[in-house]
């Protein structure tokens, strides 16, 4: 799916607009690690990029049931906070298509 | 290879409170150096994953050296994930083929249970990555429910076509004394087990224990001279894919172990019917089904169905036998020392001491240790050494 020398880092910094797909598959983790404990349970999920590719991330805003083949798409969030300072890790998560 | 197991053993995988890492290691180590009948080793390495991420404990090879009282010795830690026990014989493999070293000690070891809830959940998430997938919240357990979620949808499946693996396993684990959960898993428990991130549930996935086993090599030329029953490595193969399934191709595909079970085929000149037992990385159902699939025992899709009928296939007298010891699922994952468990509980298969985990005349074992979701893959094949060797 991916050319060797395009790596999901270099895409994830382009165009977040253009960032839309489906859900290969998806989970409901209920056993978190460290600084994600107050988010759990929460869902993760492999999306299927509409321009090739998979991605891994949270999905966020669910209201309701997740099926594989669900339409989402990318937005900016909060991920964590790292560090004594409580710095805040921005990131992306996918939410079900507007 | 013209390298032999002379020594081997283990400790049972517990949460062991009142002992550190270099106790659990110390203990195994004197038990493989006891069996080998020698005090003597010119190399030691150690198979660990977690040290730093556990214990705030790096340079294990020094450490656990000096606690057995092997000053000056050459030993250092290898490390893979998961995986970190099967590099470590992979490592001693090598040292002992190349001549330079005539005696090496592998010591697998992990000290796992002094941190609990998210802290260890948290700690195990070094072994993905860190910028892609970690830092979304994700756990090694996360990737394998999506694997498994994908898998399930494929190939129309429901949770119970996984049980037989876990039934196995525990049906195993149940009569080996080493093993961490001793308990035969009753008929509907497996149904009923709760989530951790669905479909993979407490019974899909392997304990965290704290752990230690040990393996001692020479060369196969001396080893017959040294003990009744040597046990050749006659194949050492490690391979390694896209370290992420969002880069792969297919993400069901785990090519590693294809490539690495093969590369060990070859090297010993054996085809896959030549295989009497198998330790697989069962850290998950859904995984046994994949190395299955990806080692051609079966169709791709088709892993599950051999398990079917309560793992009866996959029994200790079955035509596939997996897992004999009760694998990660009962025996417990000690991460790094599981690849060393695995060989540890071969070596005893193939000399026939393995007692009611016995394997009627096993003479090859498969022992196949993964880190991350086949990210990294090693693979050995041991034997019975022939009188010749």
């Amino acid at each position: 799916m991916l050319d060797q020398d395009e790596t999901q880092y270099s895409r994830v910094k382009g165009d977040q607009s253009a960032m839309a797909g489906t859900i290969y598959s998806y989970t409901l983790l209920q056993e978190p690690p460290l600084g994600y404990e107050s988010q759990a349970p929460y869902y993760v999920a492999l999306v299927e990029l509409d321009d090739g590719g998979l991605v891994t991330a949270q999905l966020t805003d669910i209201d309701g049931s997740v099926q594989i083949g669900d339409r989402v798409e990318m937005v900016t969030r909060k991920l964590t906070t790292d560090g004594p300072q409580g710095m805040i890790v921005y990131g992306y998560k996918f939410r079900p298509a507007l | 290879m013209n390298v032999s197991i002379i020594g081997a053993g283990m400790i049972p995988v517990r949460e062991h409170w009142t002992k550190g890492i270099r106790e659990l290691a110390a203990e195994a180590a004197g038990l493989a150096l006891e069996d080998a009948g020698t005090a003597h080793v010119d190399a030691l390495y150690v198979g660990n994953a977690y040290g730093a991420a556990f214990n705030q404990q790096t340079q294990l090879g020094s450490l656990i050296g000096a606690e057995l009282g092997m000053n000056g010795i050459e030993a250092f830690t290898c490390e893979a994930g998961d995986a970190s026990g099967g590099v470590a014989l992979r490592t001693a493999c090598l040292a002992v083929e190349s001549g330079l070293v005539r005696s090496a000690l592998v010591v697998g070891v992990e000290k796992a249970t002094d941190i609990v809830g998210p802290a260890r959940v948290g700690a195990r998430t070094i072994s993905l990555d860190a910028d892609l997938e970690s830092v979304h919240g994700l756990t090694m357990t996360a990737l394998a429910a999506l694997v498994m979620r994908r898998y399930m949808h494929q190939n129309d499946l429901t949770l119970s076509d996984f049980e037989g693996f876990s039934v196995n396993a525990h049906r195993n684990g149940a009569v080996n004394p080493c093993a961490m959960y001793r308990n035969r898993l009753r008929d509907g428990a497996f149904a009923k087990a709760p989530m951790i991130a669905d479909p993979v549930s407490l019974f899909d996935c392997a304990p965290d224990g704290d752990g230690a086993a040990a393996v001692v090599l020479v060369e196969s030329d001396l080893a017959a001279d040294m003990v009744p029953q040597p046990v050749q490595i006659c194949a050492s193969a490690v391979a390694t894919d896209r370290f992420m399934l969002q880069d792969r191709d297919d993400p069901l595909h785990f090519a590693a172990i294809g490539k690495s079970f093969f590369g060990a085929l070859e090297q010993a000149g054996l085809g896959r019917a030549d295989i009497d037992l198998f330790e697989l990385h069962d850290a998950y159902t859904v995984m046994t089904a994949l190395a299955l699939e990806a080692m051609g025992y079966c169709l791709p899709g088709a892993g599950w169905a051999l398990a079917s009928d309560k793992g009866s296939h996959i029994a200790l007298d079955g035509d596939l036998p997996i897992s004999t010891f009760g694998g990660l699922k009962s025996r417990g994952n000690p991460g790094g020392a599981t690849g060393i468990y695995q060989a540890v509980e071969s070596t005893l298969q193939l000399r026939g001491s393995a007692g009611s985990n016995q394997v009627p005349d096993a003479r090859r074992a498969l022992v196949q240790n993964i880190a991350g979701p086949g990210s990294t893959v090693v693979t050995h094949i041991l034997q019975r050494q022939p009188d010749e060797a």
